[in-house]
């Protein structure tokens, strides 16, 4: 993975000293909080219901044991003794002490992590695939371009006072994992005509209280040309988005406010000026971040073949996992492995600093010392040994982190909600503990199949349920919480909004719609489809009537 | 308030005629955008410096044309969290190749002037009571860059650029 040279390591240290002054001045009254708010929100410091909550940024997904050891360290020293990882594939803390954030921030800076641009009205951590590198359907690994943008958006100082937040994410595969079409930009990799890979650029998606899947503005962009064709974007939003009202202030409403075709001439007009200059990447710069993806050493090892399936255990707790937590790997002999995080003992997303460290630890002894987090709140080891996989299993199952239900009903997306944060109107927890205990039964969980639940607390969707194949809103109601339910939502390469069923439920009657969904969809079902192209076929009306009855 | 220039404290010696009905006889002035447009022959024909005054509304492609009659342009941030004139700044160096003096007005923070003269202002009016002190302090916050913009400093990558050409030479 990269790695920080001294220049990186400077600005990074700067950045401490300089948030370590500001901190002094808050806590000696120079600033007040009105001051000091914009300051602490450049640095991911939240104020929170309770407590302050860090942001730490994982620069797409991408995490060493040494860092994962760093961040059990704060957890146990600064914090409640766990940490939450977030569909930005951040980490955050929610009990942080404003005087401990100075030593926190420098305790990151030492494995060369920050929490710069991890909020405000800035360019946000880049998002990526969390099998970067390692899927068999890639066509380059995305981490490269993710890098180079990292580093070009870092301090950037004309977009640090833009309308709005800015999102971008980027997949090297044609089968996105990384949401792309959801984000103010997403990057997605193509080969042209020539057999040269660039990326399709997608500008305007976004969910929120106005949920856009973005719309192409880029059929294909030369590599080098990356950065100067997002700083046009940016310009072109910076200079007319709107500032006026914060819920109209993303990328998504200008877009839609001038049309894909509008939006396109400005920017190409901006390029015009700015497409051969000094944003031009140099390959020798390309080949230099390249070095730092470089696969790790590999032995030479066949595929296991049939006997890979189950490897002799009978077990079907273990035949389950092999079946949902573990995918195909390009190098012969290796498997990636899914850490679920949606346990029934936990919400989702939540890891102990004690499950931090015995995780760095098998890091350290399977996969190479590295491993990922991915955008629905797991991790990732992606280079594990197929003939160490039920070893491996043994050791994730006695740390709760083997439940096999990755990408079924019970690996859910949820946001922490009313629990913890100032914006939610509704909790979120509860309903996905709720959801986790109806659906335990792992026979059950695995005949229902491919099916996400994304659940958010409030309009804001910082748990996607736009694009969750059920997506759970929570809204207050005559300060009662209910909950909206949409169907058909989708986050891949052929990414949708899932469209109201009707009237909300109650908390205590959630997790029964959810049932009732599932049976529906079970009834509707034919030749084992999965239950998006189920709906899609069938369409909202034999769900209403099972949830709402018939008229 | 204060106006630092190109890292001093110096007195500001354009008038704000900007809200006057009424252009002074002599002097320099800072006019506004309204002002150019209607007076532009008379405030020529005066012979001495000219300041322009831009609103983050008012878009420097208007003026672009005639950036060589102004000594100072005035880009306006009517809140700290409107960030439109730090692309303005950067067109009118970069595109429109201003080469006056670039004065960040209006509510300009203490934290944004490292990222205002990176986008190539060189003034500042401060409301403070240690602009110098707090001048120095932005200014040396950071000694890294990753972005090529206005004020010509070295990028991270050029820098390791330049490192490898020199390793490379002294291996030689």
């Amino acid at each position: 993975m990269y790695r920080y040279d001294e220049f990186d390591q400077e600005l990074v240290s700067e950045r401490v000293e300089q948030f370590g002054r500001q901190v002094t001045r808050r806590l000696n009254g120079e600033l007040n909080e009105d001051q000091f708010k914009p300051l602490r929100l450049m640095n991911g410091l939240y104020l929170q219901l309770h407590a302050y909550m860090l942001r730490i940024n994982v620069p797409y997904g991408c995490l060493s044991s040494r860092q994962l050891r760093a961040l059990a360290h704060i957890a146990r020293v600064y914090d409640k003794g766990f940490g939450h990882f977030t569909t930005r594939q951040n980490l955050q803390f929610n009990w942080i002490k404003l005087e401990d954030v100075p030593d926190a921030l420098a305790a990151l800076a030492e494995v060369e992590m920050h929490c710069i641009q991890s909020s405000g009205n800035c360019i946000r951590n880049i998002t990526s695939d969390q099998y970067a590198g390692r899927a068999s359907d890639e066509i380059e690994d995305p981490r490269v371009f993710c890098e180079i943008i990292r580093q070009w958006y870092t301090l950037h100082p004309e977009f640090a006072y833009l309308p709005r937040k800015f999102k971008i994410a980027v997949t090297g595969s044609p089968n996105d994992r990384a949401a792309v079409a959801v984000h103010d930009i997403g990057l997605r990799m193509h080969v042209n005509s020539a057999g040269e890979p660039g990326f399709e650029v997608i500008v305007g998606g976004g969910q929120g209280r106005t949920p856009h899947i973005g719309k192409t503005i880029r059929d294909w962009l030369p590599v080098e040309q990356l950065l100067s064709y997002l700083e046009a974007i940016l310009r072109v939003y910076n200079l007319y988005g709107r500032r006026d009202n914060i819920y109209k202030a993303r990328i998504k409403i200008l877009v839609n406010h001038l049309g894909i075709n509008e939006f396109r001439r400005q920017v190409h007009e901006e390029w015009e000026f700015i497409k051969d200059g000094s944003l031009n990447i140099p390959h020798e710069e390309i080949n230099r971040i390249n070095a730092y993806f470089a696969p790790p050493a590999y032995e030479k090892l066949d595929d296991l073949g049939p006997e890979l399936d189950g490897l002799g255990e009978t077990n079907d707790e273990f035949q389950a996992w092999m079946r949902s937590n573990v995918a195909e790997h390009k190098v012969a002999g290796y498997a990636i492995v899914n850490l679920s995080l949606k346990g029934p003992d936990r919400p989702p997303g939540d890891l102990t600093a004690d499950q931090m460290d015995a995780v760095a630890d098998l890091a350290d002894h399977y996969s190479f010392g590295e491993l990922r987090v991915n955008h629905r709140q797991n991790l990732v080891f992606v280079d594990v040994k197929q003939s160490e996989l039920k070893e491996l299993w043994g050791k994730l199952k006695s740390l709760g982190l083997a439940t096999p239900n990755i990408g079924h009903v019970t690996d859910m997306i949820c946001c922490p909600g009313l629990d913890y944060c100032a914006l939610a109107n509704a909790r979120s927890i509860p309903i996905a503990e709720k959801i986790t205990e109806r659906f335990e039964g792992l026979k059950r969980l695995h005949a229902i199949g491919d099916l996400t639940i994304n659940i958010s607390g409030c309009v804001n969707a910082c748990g996607h349920h736009h694009v969750g194949n059920i997506g759970i809103l929570g809204v207050d109601k005559k300060g009662k919480e209910y909950y909206q339910f949409t169907l058909g939502g989708s986050s891949d390469q052929n990414a949708s909004l899932g469209d109201r069923t009707g009237p909300g439920f109650s908390a205590d009657e959630a997790a029964g719609a959810v049932e009732t969904i599932v049976n529906t969809y079970l009834d509707v079902r034919q030749n084992g489809e999965p239950f998006l192209d189920a709906y899609r076929r069938v369409g909202m009306a034999p769900f209403k009537e099972a949830l709402y009855g018939a008229d | 308030m204060a106006l630092i220039k190109n890292g001093l404290l110096v007195r500001d010696t354009f008038e704000n005629a900007a809200g006057l009905d009424e252009l002074p006889d002599r002097g320099a002035v800072l006019v506004s955008l309204d002002q150019w447009r209607e007076h532009r022959d008379q405030l020529l024909r005066r012979r001495e410096r000219l300041g322009l005054l831009l609103l983050s509304d008012q878009h420097p492609k208007e003026i672009s044309a005639d950036v060589h009659y102004f000594d100072l342009i005035a880009l306006d941030f009517p809140g700290f969290r409107d960030g439109r004139a730090y692309s303005y700044a950067r067109l009118l160096r970069e595109r429109f190749k201003f080469t006056g003096e670039l004065r960040a007005v209006g509510d300009v923070l203490l934290e944004q002037l490292h990222y205002m003269h990176r986008v190539g202002f060189n003034s500042f009016d401060l409301d403070s009571e240690q602009p110098l002190a707090e001048w120095k302090t932005a200014a040396g916050e950071f000694s890294v860059w990753y972005q090529p913009t206005a004020d010509g400093r070295a990028t991270a990558t050029e820098l390791r650029h330049w490192r490898n050409e020199r390793l490379r030479a002294s291996a030689m």
